[in-house]
């Protein structure tokens, strides 16, 4: 048995059996990561150690008869936002280089609960902070399909991770598109439930009323069965909802007879691809022999998402990175020019003490020039004299977008559509560019803004092989018919069970 | 000129408002669940949370919010129905999130206000009002070498995300003393309620005070000097006294520069309690951008009509109905009743017990007043820890009530009971004190009054209270000897002498 | 809408971000940029529309008042740039501390 070409379900109904032990699983992917991270970039730290270990402990239990947890024996790669006691987390900055929380997320807490392995931490955008990966201050993650291309972001590494048959599953974040973009442009089906539904405790804060966390696997039943481990209400993160968790994986099964699509011409118009546009076309079409209605709708404040969420964002952003000040943890510059205490400036202004000094040396070595931009933006649009300006206006407008959903919630169940404009692009293309780079999250930051799920899967490839891919949107709560519609294309179509071929195998 | 009391007319009006922090008696912090005991080892109270670790999270403390509404409610104020939390942010090591938890633009309450009654009457009584009540985290503590000027700065942050209340004043005060009275009387209600310990000394309660003068000039326009925040003040004493200083500073400044209101940023000055005057502080004009916006890591709050009456139901009775309702109840002064409550809950239980045992309201007061204070004054500590309990000391009073003995001699017994915690008949049993029998009183009485035939002859010839003379005699030769009856017998006798 | 050199520097030390020269020239073109892109907003009347600041409905999440345990001193102190055992230490602060 080849455990690398095994879906997650496989996986875990294989290790139960007895057919697969968790080492030789373990060892697989491992084996895997050590030859391909080398091109990909995907991890920025490996577990090898701790992953074998912790599988030696699960097929030791089940020889001896006691019980295994529902992920018992799958390998699942985590970003480096997530917290993990046992292993560094960085965020893929230089401003946490070295940082060791003392404690594991909610997330990582109910993998290691229902006995997944975590084999190591992925590449990412410094802080979740763009589109392509190239802002992670431990170098860009490579796309699979395409080795000079992007990723995306800012889930890149676990995106390409899986892609790249490096993990069967993998833990990204989504705060404008992280999840469903670069699963997109990597091939791969990744989910962004509702806010809310997985626990925030433990992942590093981005903007804090957009972050969710969300699997990211081959298919959408891969998905469903990481969802029925992640979701459900914590204690300890207010924002987390309070509804039960269904059993994602067995409502799979009931046909998309009935269900309306919801089509928005709005997102044909220029700028998308037309390679993608015609994917997106054909997988539309799939869906209506699968059963399902499609229906052309408006979404009339589409346009004002992006604008909105350059605004949110970076306020929160502001707020959320104030903490990485070099006092308590984290990296703090050179101490003995800060300790002079001369009459440095800042753009012409004074230090006025040699604490001072040491926060804007340690915060302006430490983060990359993305993270910089976005806490110049947000602090800018939150003081004196801009708030109602910016953050206000923009708050008003995230209300009018959140009502463009409901309204068209009352006459469809999902909405569809691309995910990105184009395929994958080139590493570079768009970094000398920021505005060019924010607008790759214009179909997805809605959701965000809206706090509803969304689901991206393959649906299609460009005639130079890369991939195309489709989004869904449901309303609050809608994970089942997300991940059940999803399903249902992916068992029409076989997108998702292709492989890169030049990459690592 | 608004003062009552002062001596001569000052040419100004004091005008002072006061911000008061206050450390909610919580066992856990607003957002974690880390002790906030004070005194711990420096950075033994934290967690993720408290520490701004990345990825950590708040949830609000529902007894922080529930203390915080009995300090709103008894400060009268309107609790709103829909209240949330915002981000203050701001730069400073005790500080680990770079922001604090408060609340801006929607406090839970608003426009209540306290009234401050002097029963002595050096002022007139005083309603301040108050302008919101709010609930925040705390910061925690950075230790600074000054002398060293350059040295590193510690930080502790146990104290980092304790409960407080801040009470922002309307500047409704108008002397020194008036502000430490209601200071006083604040800190008595929320004491009652058992919502603060108010010890400033471990700092669960600060306050910094606002303050300038208004002028009435000639053409009958009212000058205003700069308002001035004085920080830096450690009691109710400093507090009274770092205004006195600063409201003559800012006459002085006033005569000298006619600076008035709005020509300045607001200053702010520390108070340095040993040299006794306040000192400018710096001021940095980015450091006041707050980008104050709503906290997303957390959810509003909603109060209903209902919970807010079960939270008043809660309440025990503050200050100002316990004066009232211990005067008509136990026919006592507004001046006795005053003094009572001003010492806490704990001795206004114990006086209450004591009347109900002794079956009277005024002779428990005089022994509150004249005996129970004094003593507890005397050996410090709480009446908690009195030695002796209210049914003894009413046992006590029984006995002066019997004519068992007279007061004075009760004081002395009392005096013993507290000094070695025993009970009235112990003490009574050990110094050999009984009632003297009549037939033992009689005979002293014929014995004195043989041995004195000139004070006989003094009460015949009409000068009764020459008798006095005779008690002291009859006293040395028997203590317990109880005056009054002495006095009853001798003059009974001596006119049985002259029929 | 375009930001001046001084305005994009005043927002750097209310960040406490220190910028290079370099880095003032590109971040003020940038946020020019940025917040021109931004404005688009601006052609919408939102004069009716309530904030929407969190896409969450809930309210009245709260935790009951029992200690949960605290880390050691160690462990809090395990990623601290600097400290003596017991205290974070930072270069001097010369300023007054406390809530404000």
């Amino acid at each position: 048995m080849q455990p690398a070409e095994l879906s997650a379900v496989d996986i875990v109904a294989a290790v139960r059996q007895g057919d697969l032990s968790a080492v030789q699983c373990a060892e697989t992917f491992l084996s895997r990561i050590e030859a391909g991270n080398g091109s990909i970039n995907a991890f920025l730290n490996v577990d090898r150690e701790g992953a074998v270990a912790c599988a030696a402990k699960i097929d030791a239990r089940r020889r001896a008869g006691q019980p295994i947890g529902p992920l018992a024996g799958l390998p699942v790669a985590v970003k480096d936002v997530l917290c993990t006691a046992n292993l560094p987390t960085t965020c893929a900055s230089k401003m946490l280089e070295h940082f060791q929380p003392p404690y594991d997320a909610d997330t990582v807490s109910r993998l290691r609960q229902a006995d997944a392995i975590i084999v190591g931490k992925t590449n990412m955008d410094e802080f979740a902070m763009g589109g392509s990966n190239e802002n992670s201050a431990f170098g860009p993650v490579r796309n699979p399909w395409d080795l000079s291309r992007a990723p995306g972001g800012s889930s890149g590494g676990s995106a390409a991770c899986v892609a790249a048959d490096m993990a069967p599953v993998a833990i990204g974040s989504d705060t404008g598109g992280s999840i469903r973009q670069p699963a997109g442009l990597c091939g791969i089906t990744g989910l962004k439930p509702t806010y809310g539904r997985v626990s925030r405790r433990g992942l590093i804060a981005f903007a804090s009323s957009l972050d969710q966390i969300g699997p990211m696997a081959r298919s959408a039943a891969d998905c469903a069965l990481v969802l029925e481990t992640i979701a459900g209400h914590d204690p300890g993160d207010s924002t987390s909802l309070v509804a039960s968790v269904p059993r994602y994986t067995e409502l799979l099964e009931q046909p998309l007879t009935g269900v309306r699509i919801g089509r928005v011409p709005d997102h044909f118009a220029e700028g998308l691809d037309p390679e993608v546009a015609k994917g997106v076309e054909e997988a539309f079409a799939v869906l209506k022999a699968a059963g399902a209605t499609v229906l052309d709708i408006r979404m009339p404040h589409a346009k004002y998402g992006v604008p909105t969420y350059y605004l949110i964002a970076p306020c929160e952003a502001s707020s959320n990175l104030a903490r990485y000040d070099g006092a308590h943890y984290g990296r703090r510059c050179e101490e003995t020019a800060a300790r002079k205490g001369s009459r440095a400036s800042n753009g012409a202004i004074a230090y006025d003490s040699p604490l001072v000094e040491m926060y804007c040396r340690s915060r302006g070595e430490g983060f990359g020039p993305e993270v910089k931009r976005r806490i110049m933006l947000g602090t800018y649009a939150l003081s004196a004299g801009y708030y109602d300006a910016y953050y206000a206006k923009a708050m008003k407008v995230r209300r009018l977008i959140r009502q463009d959903y409901l309204d068209a919630f009352e006459h469809v169940d999902l909405i569809g559509g691309p995910v990105s404009a184009t395929p994958a692009f080139k590493l570079g293309e768009k970094t000398g560019d920021p505005l060019a780079m924010y607008l790759v999250d214009l179909y997805t930051v809605a959701a965000n803004l809206a706090g509803i799920g969304g689901i991206s899967f393959p649906c299609g490839f460009t005639k130079s092989g890369l991939p195309i891919g489709f989004q869904l949107q449901a309303p609050a709560l809608g994970e089942p018919l997300l991940l059940r519609a999803s399903d249902r294309f992916q068992r029409l179509t076989d997108w998702h069970l292709r492989r890169p071929k030049k990459s690592v195998r | 000129m608004n003062a009552a009391n002062a001596p001569t007319a000052a040419p100004y009006t004091t005008i002072v408002g006061l911000e008061v922090h206050l450390q909610l008696q919580t066992r856990t912090k607003l957002f974690c669940g880390c002790s906030t005991a004070f005194g711990a080892p420096p950075n033994t109270q934290v967690c993720p949370v408290c520490l701004g670790l990345p990825g950590s999270l708040p949830v609000m403390n529902r007894a922080a919010f529930e203390l915080a509404m009995k300090a709103a409610l008894a400060l009268d104020c309107t609790i709103a129905s829909f209240t949330k939390w915002d981000r203050k942010n701001y730069f400073y090591p005790d500080l680990p999130k770079g922001y604090q938890i408060s609340q801006f633009d929607l406090p839970f309450s608003s426009s209540g206000s306290l009234e401050v009654v002097d029963p002595k009457g050096t002022f007139a009584p005083r309603t301040v009002r108050i302008v919101r009540v709010h609930l925040e985290e705390d910061a925690g503590k950075s230790m600074h070498d000054d002398t060293a000027g350059r040295a590193d700065s510690r930080i502790d942050l146990n104290r980092a995300g304790t409960p407080l209340c801040e009470i922002v004043t309307e500047p409704d005060l108008r002397s020194p003393q008036e502000a430490r009275a209601w200071l006083n009387e604040l800190k008595l209600l929320l004491e009652y309620l058992g919502v603060s310990d108010c010890n400033m000394q471990e700092g669960s309660l600060r306050v910094d005070a606002n303050v300038n003068l208004h002028i009435p000039e000639a053409s009958g326009r009212i000058a205003k000097t700069p308002i001035v925040e004085i920080k830096n003040m450690n009691s109710f004493r400093s507090v009274e006294r770092a205004l006195i200083y600063e409201v003559a500073r800012q006459w002085e400044e006033w005569q000298q520069t006619r600076a008035e209101l709005g020509t300045m940023p607001k200053q702010t000055r520390g108070w340095d309690d040993p040299a006794g005057v306040t000192r400018a502080q710096r001021h940095k004009e980015e450091s006041s951008d707050y980008r104050y916006f709503p906290e997303p890591d957390l959810v509003p709050v909603t109060v209903s009509p209902q919970q807010l009456a079960a939270v008043r139901a809660s309440m025990e009775s503050p200050p100002k109905q316990l004066r009232q309702s211990l005067q008509s109840q136990w026919n006592i002064s507004a001046y006795d009743a005053d003094v009572l409550v001003n010492q806490g809950r704990d001795l206004v239980a114990y006086f209450e017990t004591l009347a109900a045992q002794v079956g009277g309201g005024k002779v428990a007061s005089n022994w509150m007043q004249q005996d129970v204070l004094r003593m507890l004054k005397e050996r410090g500590g709480a009446i908690a820890d009195f030695p002796v309990q209210p049914a003894g000391l009413a046992d006590l009073i029984a006995r002066v009530t019997a004519g068992t003995f007279d007061t004075s001699r009760a004081r002395e017994i009392f005096a013993e009971m507290v000094a070695n915690g025993r009970s009235a008949a112990d003490v009574v049993g050990a110094m050999e004190i009984a009632a003297v029998g009549e037939d033992e009183l009689r005979d002293l009485c014929r014995e004195l009054l043989a041995r004195n035939p000139k004070i006989v002859a003094d009460v015949q010839g009409g000068k009764e209270q020459a008798v006095a003379g005779l008690i002291g005699q009859a006293r040395k030769q028997n203590a317990n000897v109880n005056p009054g009856e002495f006095r009853t017998m001798c003059l009974e006798m001596i006119r049985t002498m002259g029929r | 809408m375009t930001l001046s050199r001084q305005d994009v520097a005043k927002v750097g030390m209310l960040a406490k971000l220190a910028l290079s020269d370099a880095e003032l020239d590109t971040m003020t073109s940038e946020l020019s940029k940025i917040v021109g892109f931004v404005s688009l907003l601006d052609e919408l009347d939102t004069t009716s529309v309530e904030p929407l600041a969190h896409p969450l409905d809930t309210q009245n999440v709260f935790r009951d008042d029992v200690p949960a345990p605290s880390l050691s001193t160690a462990e809090a102190l395990q990623s601290a740039p600097r400290h003596d055992g017991q205290y974070f230490l930072v270069p001097a602060v010369l300023g007054e501390s406390g809530a404000a």
